[in-house]
């Protein structure tokens, strides 16, 4: 297990070096720096002087090693756009980005699994139909359509809810909540249900698939043999047996939702990191989007390293190997 | 001894959209307590099924349509469906085949034993395990109260169906339905289970429902048999009557085409009765025109003399699982200089327990996996070894596999003209497509299959005629050595019969040389000329068959013709 935890942390060394890479070449080859920084009025010797002050003139691969140097001591450059460090505005940015994703997530793990479990039990019932063709409209409009019609709904028509910003949040040292209010909740349903949605419908049909192929299972039979109760069948032998290929699914999404909740944040004038991204992108703020793409792929590093750790924790065959 | 299950005139029936397929009918038997009552048929003769309906648990849409199901008294049809589920585990138990699936990998014995105990008994925890710790140790594991804490894939494969024993009594069962309990172990471990499971019956008076289509199993255990065809009833008496003076023809030919372990026949007797399921054409028969061509074309091919294959010293490592980051893992010798010899048109028989081995020399021997050392030799010519011997050397069609499962052994989405016609194309055997059609049918026929049935695909055949066209692929490639990795355990006894047949047939007109691969050592006795023992990866005995059979020479030989049960006693 150590071996392997081990060998995962040199690949993630490496993927996470390419992705710097990848992030330095935007900086350095799109387009030039020194022009971007630089107006009209200086002169040719200022823009060489200045050209040589941010090294580069040097080699290539020195470049890089500052490069990534600088972005392992949380020196992230300055925003062409704003000005500012890139490190605050990104700081800045997070939680609302990670609690968006957060109760997103929560949302559909917690109408997902059950209901999932329901149609593979029940799989012809009425309700188990009805369900599967609702969330299957669920994943067929794409994210901001949705956003806009419960905008619609439940902003303009009935006007329960906001329908733009964090409302009212609090400050827990650097990081910004919306949590803890009644009026940051009530911003925080629409958007984290438009950005819930397809990760719902995804593993309900998952937890389905998974679940309908254990129940088949001679283990599932022999417990139905012995007189377990059928609860405990469905949710300690079943349930808990189709967990693993649902974790790894639902972590990539995960992943996905938070670095690409840009749609949504977008739709419902979220201050997160998508709509930094998306603000940058207009401006052509490189050094902005490059921190952004290092941060996205330490996100998914990491995610996939915990979900590879959860195997572990759930299935025993991989905890304990010795016979006894 | 009294009643304890009841059947009468059961009948069960599945409904479908052809129609209703009646999967069992006026099906009546008897359980006592304490008695062992064997079931023997086909794949598909219902056996399963009344084991099913006995403990409410067909699957959908069958259900039982006609009879009485009585236990001790109690009318099972009668129950609510929340009282046969109290009924379950309580009073009638159920062991499967094979006890890698039938636990729970998640939990530890512990969790899966104390939960069935206490689904059934109101005992606290600590009750609940104590009486599990003793169960385990009653059915045989030892230091049971340290063990109880591992997960099931810490055992081995006796050990784990030692646990789902343990599992099927912990409740005080009157009746335990036992489908194909020994069918997934070695012989060692299946004669162990087996004397556990009369040792149950003796002395906790549960009567057994023992389902199996293996008849030395039934020999060796079963008090009374029954058995079945195509979801009826054929004849029933004690084990020794029906065994040895079977009045049923059909349980006649059944014994017939058992494989005897003490003694060899030239060949089986063809079971008259499945005949018309799936029709012999045997080559003693006329042959028709067609498969005297095919006939003729591998006549062609394999005129030469016959080949010999020799493997010398061969030692074959497997990478170990890593205990340390910083340490070389163990490597798992799998083989460890073991030399074998096909004579020349001779049937070399390869048996030994799972894990001996057996198979990774025949991935050795088709150049699938390099060894770390040894050689291979085909007619004293060497021959490179793993990937090193390239994809167009002429081996790799002298020698020729088929395989165990025809399940999986034939490409679903290909037609059977073409997955025959492939050798023929691939080693540029018969370059004209015409000609390739034509010899494909002519094969066909040779195997006992209808040239008409070229183009369909694998799935419309039964699992004997799959296996019939992988040796017709085999022989397509006009190979000098035939090597069969447990080419019938997948398959029913009367149609093993026919294979094993069609074997010898080929074998005997050809000149072939074959190396048999099996576990069986019945079966095995039945093709081989000689014969290795293989047991950790290494060879234990080897020499002529019928020398071994009448005299084995090693301990570990005689321990496993010891065990192997015997359907006839000597």
């Amino acid at each position: 297990m150590t071996y392997f935890i081990a060998k995962r942390l040199l690949q993630s060394v490496f993927v996470m070096l390419a992705v710097a890479f990848i992030a330095f070449s935007l900086f350095r080859f799109v387009g030039d720096p020194v022009s971007q920084m630089t107006g009209v009025e200086t002169s040719l010797a200022d823009q060489a002087r200045l050209r040589a002050e941010l090294g580069l003139d040097d080699p290539l691969l020195q470049q890089f090693y500052r490069f990534s140097n600088n972005l392992l001591q949380g020196e992230f450059g300055y925003s062409y756009r704003t000005r500012q460090p890139v490190g605050q505005m990104i700081v800045e940015r997070i939680p609302a980005t990670i609690e968006l994703g957060v109760v997103a997530l929560v949302i559909s793990l917690l109408v997902g699994i059950p209901a999932g479990v329901y149609t593979a039990l029940k799989p012809n019932s009425f309700f188990s139909q009805g369900l599967l063709l609702t969330t299957l409209v669920g994943v067929s409009v794409p994210t901001f359509v949705i956003g806009i019609m419960l905008i619609f709904l439940f902003g303009v028509q009935l006007g329960w809810l906001p329908t733009f910003g964090r409302g009212g949040t609090l400050n827990l040292g650097a990081w910004e909540t919306s949590l803890l209010t009644v009026d940051g909740w009530k911003s925080l349903v629409l958007p984290a249900l438009t950005l819930g949605v397809y990760q719902l419908t995804l593993t309900m049909r998952l937890v389905r698939a998974e679940m309908m192929e254990v129940m088949q299972s001679d283990y599932i039979r022999f417990a139905t043999a012995r007189g377990i109760s059928y609860r405990r069948l469905h949710y300690r032998h079943g349930l808990s047996n189709t967990l693993v290929p649902v974790i790894t699914i639902i972590g990539l999404q995960f992943g996905g939702v938070v670095a690409f909740s840009i749609v949504t944040e977008s739709v419902f004038q979220w201050p997160g990191l998508g709509l930094l991204f998306l603000e940058s992108i207009r401006f052509v703020d490189i050094p902005v989007m490059g921190v952004y793409l290092v941060l996205i792929a330490l996100f998914f590093v990491v995610i996939n390293l915990i979900v590879d750790l959860l195997y572990a924790v759930i299935d025993p065959r991989l905890r304990v190997q010795k016979a006894v | 001894m009294s009643t304890l299950l009841h059947i009468e005139n059961l009948g069960v029936t599945f409904p479908s959209r052809h129609g209703e397929f009646q999967a069992l009918s006026a099906v009546d038997l008897q359980v006592q307590r304490g008695q062992i009552h064997g079931l023997v048929g086909q794949s598909g003769a219902g056996k399963s099924t009344i084991g099913a309906a006995v403990i409410g648990l067909l699957s959908a849409p069958g259900y039982v349509s006609s009879g009485q199901l009585i236990l001790d008294g109690l009318d099972l049809r009668s129950l609510s469906p929340v009282q046969a589920h109290e009924l379950r585990g309580d009073r009638i138990s159920m062991i499967f085949q094979d006890p890698q699936t039938s636990l729970n990998p998640l939990m530890t014995v512990e969790q899966q034993l104390i939960e069935t105990i206490q689904s059934h008994r109101d005992l606290d925890d600590d009750a609940a395990r104590v009486r599990a710790v003793e169960l385990l140790t009653e059915t045989g594991i030892e230091n049971a109260s340290v063990r109880i804490k591992a997960y099931p894939h810490q055992f081995s494969g006796g050990m784990r169906q030692r646990v789902v024993i343990a599992l099927a009594i912990c409740t005080d069962p009157e009746l335990i339905i036992a489908d194909e309990p020994t069918t997934a172990l070695d012989v060692a471990v299946q004669s162990q289970v087996l004397d556990l499971i009369k040792d149950l019956a003796r002395r906790r008076d549960i009567g057994f429902l023992l389902i199996t289509h293996d008849i030395g199993v039934i020999a060796q255990v079963a008090d009374v048999v029954t058995v079945l065809r195509d979801g009826k009833l054929i004849e029933h008496g004690p084990t020794e009557q029906v065994l040895q003076n079977p009045s049923e023809s059909y349980t006649q030919s059944l014994m017939a085409a058992v494989p005897r372990l003490d003694k060899k026949l030239a060949r089986f007797l063809n079971p008259e009765e499945t005949s018309e399921l799936d029709p012999d054409i045997s080559l003693q028969r006329a042959p028709t025109d067609r498969g005297e061509m095919a006939e003729e074309w591998l006549m062609a091919g394999v005129a030469r003399e016959a080949s010999s294959l020799r493997a010398d010293n061969i030692t074959v490592k497997f990478a170990g699982q890593r205990q340390s980051l910083w340490r070389r893992p163990e490597p798992f010798v799998a083989l460890k200089n073991v030399s074998v010899e096909a004579r020349a048109a001779k049937v070399l028989g390869i048996v030994g327990e799972s894990g001996s081995g057996k198979s990774t020399l025949a991935k050795v021997i088709t150049g699938l996996i390099k060894p770390h050392g040894g050689t291979l030799s085909l007619d004293g010519q060497q021959l490179p070894t793993g990937k090193t011997r390239s994809r167009n050397h002429p081996s790799r069609r002298w020698v020729q596999m088929v395989f165990q499962d025809p399940y999986s052994s034939l490409n679903a989405r290909h037609r059977i003209g073409d997955i025959l016609a492939e050798p023929l194309q691939h080693f540029s055997l018969e370059t004209d497509a015409t000609k390739r059609r034509q010899l494909v049918q002519a094969t066909l026929e040779l195997v006992g299959l209808d040239a008409g049935q070229i183009d369909r695909y694998p799935h419309q055949f039964s699992g004997g005629q799959r296996q019939r066209i992988a040796i017709a692929r085999a022989l397509l490639a006009r190979p000098k050595v035939l090597l069969c990795d447990e080419p019938t355990s997948a398959l029913d006894v009367s149609i093993q019969a026919q294979v094993l047949n069609l074997l010898k047939d080929l074998q005997a007109q050809f000149g072939l040389t074959i190396i048999f691969i099996s576990h069986n050592l019945a079966v095995v006795r039945q093709m081989a000329d000689d014969i290795v023992v293989l047991r950790n990866g290494q060879v234990v005995e080897s020499g002529d068959s019928e020398l071994f059979f009448s005299q084995p020479s090693a301990e570990y030989s005689k321990e496993l013709l010891a065990l192997t049960p015997s359907a006839f006693s000597s």
